[in-house]
């Protein structure tokens, strides 16, 4: 059955190294529905956070074939209750609105913040989930919505078995053989 | 051979000396870094982005040897068939733009058929990258799902690492294809040359370490076993396991299939071996897969011309899977004991925990299904007393009279099915053909790199008259560069294999397949090379002998059976159980 996964892929910092990637899925035409990338805590090894809607055993498949990739070092996939993620989402609304009273109460009760404030607009930061993200819009449309725009997932895995240390390790063979 | 003795310092005094490393170009380092991965032919095509390397491999003339062929897809179809024959790296080059976008053929081909080739493409200059510059192609986008490997080189200075990570990329784990696109300014640029072989990529682990458990888990089920069935791949012949996969066989007994790319790994003759898998294979495995209880499949990875419909397939049988590409464990087939290895280790681990057995009524079932087989399709194939000839008697004349040691490279369609049914390989290697990607056009270019990667060897490449047609400007380079090898063409004026299927499943509609061809020997002798076309029964003997005596390039052209089908037949998605014999 066709569902959400969060797949996640460790690779080394490499020109085209999304494109590599990203083939895989179109090639068993899977859409991706999110995609966010950023180096992680070991210099030169960077995390792609994938959001798809298939089905485990492709998935699976799809994984495997990731994995061979040579600057590929590992990738998995995670059902919905093995990752805690967060996404971030921004709105910029016309200043005029901040004259309206519920303004306020509406930032608050859904632990949103201001980030810049100009004549003409002001920018609101939410993060949460995508649904919560999406309603909050709705809240805000009566406001004059101007810009909405939102970030990827960026999750981290419940049971990630210190992949941090396999890194290091292999920092430490790297010096090993001189490289 | 001219030899200008520009070089600041040889290769081996630079060993020597290794305070003081030569300032050569990026050209040079190119030439130099083959040279230091023991490579000494590549086949290629020059042309304006690639030309800075073409100069640098004329002061090396002593020791590599460039073979030039007539079309890109050419180079790497011979580096394919080099590198299948041989065992080293297959080497091929081009420049950029359409000299890149011929050898996306023999890329994809490679890399479905796992084969450790690397290929060196000019490309134009960094600064104009991305510009639309004359026979500008993004080989990098282009390739990317094609090759194992691909980097795109801009300074000479990364040229060393470049080449020697593609050669291990290239070679270790499961092979395939790397490309190597190096930039015209790269290539004239300037630096202090060393080069250090790669042994280590921090991403890449090609060799997985072998678990005793998965393999105690094996052995537990091949002990308990009572139809047990053994099918060999090309991971087999990759890993050079064939020795230990024959010990495997004959301390318990199992009976060994063998897939298209698995053949020449098993000796023909072998009492254990019973034959080819897959749509065109023999009856008694395709049948008897079905009736297994242990099915242990070796360096494979269940192509659906092997397994048929997937749903049907193995109903009875526990799968042991040796592999070592973690991609294709439970691909297609769940394997219940996965063994995620190198063949040869794992094999020989499996070969101790592995006690002695009889299978004999199992094997007797083969025994069965082979002389039915016989029967039915063979005897009258092999030994036609009438009518026009056949492909297979050909083949079986080819296989007597090169006692089985020929290196058999095929073409794509009914004459590969034929060839590789009927030839009696005897030694490992000595099959080259285009497996999953089944491109015609393949055997010509390959037969000539198998002649080159192994010139004791007599090299054969059947070929039908369709393929011929799609890669024949070849024969040039043959001629050019002397090159051996014999070419039979199986003339049925048909593209054969599409016909049999237009007559079975498309009422004989034979839409776009019938041929008007030209004279193959005029052809053969526009090229300068000799040869003879037979037509009867009683001349094809003499004809072989003929072809085999020659010493140097020879064609062959024997017209068979127009509408001749081959048989055993599993109709495409049906379950290999419905194998048909006639």
């Amino acid at each position: 059955m066709q569902k959400e996964y969060t797949v996640t892929v460790y690779t080394e910092d490499r020109i085209g190294i999304t494109n590599r990637i990203t083939i895989i899925f179109t090639r068993r035409g899977i859409n991706i529905t999110s995609l966010t990338t950023a180096e992680t805590e070991i210099p030169g090894v960077y995390k792609f956070i994938i959001t798809v809607l298939s089905t485990r055993e492709k998935l699976d498949k799809v994984v495997g074939q990731i994995e061979r990739l040579i600057e590929i070092h590992r990738a998995f996939v995670h059902e919905e209750e093995e990752v805690v993620y967060q996404e971030l989402a921004l709105y910029k609304i016309s200043t005029r609105s901040l004259h309206t009273g519920d303004i306020e109460r509406l930032i608050r009760e859904n632990n949103a913040r201001i980030l810049t404030i100009t004549a003409e607009y002001f920018v609101i930061e939410k993060t949460g989930h995508q649904q919560e993200l999406i309603d909050f819009i709705k809240k805000l449309e009566p406001y004059g919505l101007i810009e909405y725009s939102k970030s990827g997932r960026v999750a981290i895995v419940k049971w990630s078995r210190r992949f941090h240390e396999h890194l290091k390790e292999l920092q430490t063979q790297e010096a090993e053989h001189g490289l | 051979m001219q030899q200008k003795d520009v070089l600041p310092m040889k290769p081996e005094i630079a060993d020597k000396q290794l305070t003081v490393k030569p300032v050569i170009t990026g050209s040079e380092a190119v030439i130099r870094s083959l040279i230091a991965e023991g490579v000494d032919t590549i086949f290629g095509y020059p042309g304006g982005a690639i030309m800075p390397i073409y100069d640098a491999l004329y002061d090396f003339q002593d020791q590599v040897h460039h073979i030039l062929v007539r079309h890109e897809q050419g180079a790497t179809h011979a580096a394919q068939g080099y590198a299948r024959s041989s065992g080293k790296v297959g080497v091929a080059f081009a420049t950029s733009g359409p000299g890149a976008t011929n050898l996306v053929t023999g890329l994809a081909d490679a890399y479905m058929d796992s084969t450790p080739m690397v290929c060196v493409t000019g490309q134009v200059a960094a600064a104009l990258l991305g510009t639309d510059a004359f026979q500008e192609t993004d080989v990098i986008g282009i390739t990317m799902p094609i090759t194992k490997w691909n980097i795109q080189v801009t300074r000479a200075e990364d040229i060393p690492a470049a080449m020697a990570k593609a050669f291990y990329i290239a070679r270790s784990g499961r092979p395939g294809p790397v490309l190597v696109d190096i930039t015209k300014n790269a290539q004239f640029g300037e630096f202090e040359y060393e080069y250090k072989k790669c042994e280590y990529i921090r991403s890449y682990r090609p060799i997985p370490e072998l678990s005793m458990e998965a393999v105690a888990d094996a052995a537990a089920l091949i002990n308990s076993a009572q139809k047990p069935f053994i099918l060999c791949g090309h991971g087999v012949l990759l890993s050079g396991a064939e020795k230990a996969l024959i010990a495997l066989a004959e301390k318990a007994q199992i009976p060994v299939g063998s897939t298209l790319l698995g053949l020449s790994a098993v000796p023909v003759d072998h009492p254990l071996y019973v034959g080819m898998l897959g749509m065109h294979g023999n009856y008694g495995p395709n049948m008897l897969t079905g009736e297994a209880d242990v099915v242990i499949a070796v360096g494979m990875r269940f192509d659906d011309r092997v397994t048929g419909d997937v749903g049907t397939y193995v109903p009875n049988a526990k799968v042991i899977h040796i592999e070592i590409d973690a991609a294709e464990i439970n691909k297609i087939v769940k394997a219940d004991v996965a063994v995620h290895a190198d063949a040869k280790p794992a094999l020989e681990a499996l070969l101790e925990l592995v006690k002695p057995a009889q299978h004999s009524e199992w094997l007797e079932e083969f025994r069965a299904a082979d002389k039915k087989e016989y029967e039915k399709v063979q005897h009258r194939e092999l030994y036609p007393e009438a009518g026009e000839l056949k492909m297979a008697e050909t083949i079986r004349l080819i296989s007597e009279k090169t006692k089985g040691e020929a290196v058999l490279v095929t073409d794509v369609g009914q004459h590969q099915m034929v060839a590789s049914r009927y030839y009696r390989f005897k030694n490992p290697n000595t099959n080259v053909t285009s497996g999953g990607m089944g491109t015609m056009g393949f055997s010509l270019p390959a037969a000539m790199g198998a002649k080159m990667g192994t010139p004791e060897k007599e090299v054969v490449a059947i070929i039908g008259d369709g393929c011929f047609q799609m890669t024949l400007q070849e024969l040039g380079t043959i001629y050019q560069s002397q090159i051996g090898v014999k070419i039979v063409i199986l003339n049925n004026n048909f593209l054969g294999m599409v016909r049999q299927w237009q007559q079975l499943f498309f009422d004989k509609r034979y839409s776009s397949t019938e041929m008007v061809n030209p004279d193959f020997v005029q052809i053969a002798k526009g090229f300068f090379i000799p040869g003879k076309k037979v037509t009867a029964r009683e001349d094809i003997s003499a004809a072989i002998d003929e072809m085999l005596a020659h010493k140097g390039a020879y064609l062959l052209e024997v017209v068979v059976e127009k509408e001749d089908n081959v048989f055993p037949m599993v109709p495409a998605g049906a379950p290999i159980s419905s194998i048909r014999l006639e």
